[in-house]
């Protein structure tokens, strides 16, 4: 018990943070009209793929004779790149067609 | 001074997220915020480079780019039909990354010799770490499995009905106990159990297989959504891991709108979310037979059906699933623009969950440019529908089926319907009687104002379209 009462004193200030990015996410997303749905859905999901900052990240600490944690490592930010990459292309290629229609 | 640096552009990188989701909001904006949100990942991912000590650098560019031309190739060639699939894929990918990243962590702290201190120190930080790593690990290898199985399950290489086997409920919920006791246990153990580490990532994948087996081809989007915001969840606590702000902020950002769209998703189908995910959508049938109905159908000619549109005041066009399946987007965009010239007031009913994604009939129809402002929701057109002369169900089913407010023992009861019956008449092109997702008959079908069109609908819509220009 007390642990965890220290738990959330020592991450107070994160915990403040993470709160307000909830009302943030609940409050830009309500807005959306029902059309834009699917992009949305494709564009929050390219945006989930920060991951790859992670991976970046762990691949970047792995000492270069380490070859398991190297493989690991290469396919984390492999992974990740297709989601960030794939997503955003994906949402661009589905919001671009809005973007014609209109002109016609 | 390059730590500030970063730490500044992640921050940047922060606000682009929410800007980006904030202007995808409105059609006129949506690219724009799209792009920004890129560009703000695109800032994250430079400003990472510059981090002090950081090693593999051609590796890593390396994999980026070979990551970057495959997924670039791969959402070029994907139809717009096999759109939600490639969503579900690329979100497993991500979950898979978290749960490498997860895996690699843990790998380092058994295999560097000083590594083992910070993990069995006892202290409420190293308790936190090890928390966000569990998560890491168990929820991406979930949003992997999970995901992997929606998508087989949109492709058809996973059946996409609703997999049951005994006591199901009773093997998801213990093995979920399993895990989680598993995980607990970790915590009070002396040394740190590595091979247990990746037992548990095992269970995981395992869970998430299990999980959305069980789910209905026609529930996918929702699982989807759900799984995106797993995703982001397993973003943030990687980000608790190496205390990433942009990270952090971006999952929890991407968590919280992904759990609310599902939620949305769901409304839409007037379900909660308990009951997509633990099956409540029974098909005890004979719904409507207790009521006694006329199950008549009523066909109706190629040039009867095109008289009776280009004489018709206001036309709606309802289109579903089938019109994506064949894809019929061009042609069905071809009658609306004959018919305008004719003097009839022509527009779209779109209901939230037609097709198999909300939106999914907005994006098909914009593919073949049909204007925007003719697309309109369910409760705007509702109302108007009994000023309407011709009602056009294009591969439509469960989502105009007055069973949704006229049965109470319907297994679909009070679900928001587009209110086709309510039109003067209404013409059905369809392939066949047989039923809609939710495996229960439409008795719209056998309303004395209903006349069926069968066949595929590109071509039944081709043979339509030449009626009307002969007239």
């Amino acid at each position: 018990m007390e642990q965890l009462l220290s738990l959330i004193h020592e991450n107070l200030q994160l915990i403040y943070v993470l709160i307000l990015a909830v009302f943030v996410g609940i409050e830009v997303m309500g807005k959306v009209p029902q059309v834009l749905h699917t992009p949305l859905m494709s564009g929050s999901n390219a945006l989930s793929g920060v991951v790859i900052i992670g991976s970046i990240l762990v691949m970047g600490k792995t000492a270069p004779d380490n070859y398991l944690a190297l493989v690991l490592g290469f396919m984390a930010v492999l992974l990740a790149t297709l989601n960030v990459v794939g997503g955003f292309a994906v949402t661009d290629r589905m919001l671009d067609m809005f973007r014609k229609k209109k002109k016609g | 001074m390059i730590t500030q640096i970063i730490d500044i552009s992640y921050l940047i990188a922060v606000v682009l997220f929410v800007l980006g989701i904030k202007n995808m909001s409105h059609p006129d904006t949506a690219r724009k915020g799209n792009l920004l949100a890129a560009g703000g990942m695109g800032l994250a991912m430079l400003a990472t480079f510059f981090t002090p000590g950081l090693q593999n650098i051609l590796i890593i560019l390396f994999a980026i780019v070979l990551g970057s031309v495959i997924g670039y190739y791969m959402s070029r060639k994907v139809a717009m039909t096999a759109m939600p699939q490639m969503v579900s894929f690329f979100n497993g990918m991500g979950g898979a990354a978290a749960a490498l990243i997860a895996i690699a962590e843990v790998y380092g702290i058994f295999h560097s010799p000083d590594a083992q201190l910070t993990f069995m120190s006892n202290t409420s930080t190293a308790y936190f770490y090890f928390g966000a790593l569990l998560v890491s690990l168990v929820i991406g290898a979930i949003s992997f499995s999970g995901s992997i199985i929606a998508m087989g399950k949109l492709q058809g290489f996973v059946s996409g009905a609703s997999v049951k086997w005994p006591m199901q409920k009773v093997t998801n919920n213990g093995l979920l106990l399993v895990i989680a006791f598993l995980c607990v246990w970790l915590f009070q153990m002396e040394s740190g159990q590595e091979p247990l580490i990746y037992i548990i990532c095992l269970l995981g994948l395992v869970f998430g297989v299990l999980f959305v087996m069980p789910i209905g081809g026609a529930d996918m989007p929702v699982v989807i959504s759900l799984l995106n915001a797993f995703t982001g969840l397993t973003a943030a606590t990687t980000g608790m891991l190496f205390d990433n702000k942009v990270m952090l902020m971006g999952g929890v950002l991407v968590g919280a709108a992904g759990l609310l769209l599902t939620l949305l998703m769901c409304k839409a189908m007037n379900r909660s979310l308990s009951a997509v995910l633990f099956g409540a959508f029974n098909t005890a049938g004979g719904a409507a037979s207790d009521r006694d109905i006329d199950t008549t159908v009523r066909e109706i000619s190629l040039s009867d059906a095109s008289v009776l549109l280009s004489y018709a005041k206001k036309v709606v066009i309802i289109p579903g699933y089938g019109l994506a399946v064949a894809q019929a987007q061009h042609v069905v965009h071809e009658l609306e623009k004959l018919l305008e010239d004719k003097g009839v007031e022509v527009k779209y009913g779109i209901h939230p969950v037609a097709g198999r994604m909300p939106g999914h009939m907005n994006v098909l129809l914009a593919e073949s440019d049909v204007p925007y402002d003719k697309l309109i929701e369910m409760e705007t057109i509702n109302p108007e529908f009994p000023q309407i002369d011709v009602v056009v169900v294009i591969g439509a089913n469960d989502v105009v089926n007055p069973a949704a407010y006229l049965d109470p023992a319907s297994p679909i009861y009070g679900m928001p319907i587009l209110e086709a019956d309510k039109a003067q008449h209404v013409i059905v092109i369809k392939r066949s009687m047989s039923a809609g997702y939710a495996g229960i008959d439409n008795e719209l079908f056998y309303n004395p104002k209903t006349r069926m069109l069968f066949g595929d609908a590109k071509g039944v819509l081709t043979k339509l379209v030449a009626a009307v220009k002969e007239l």
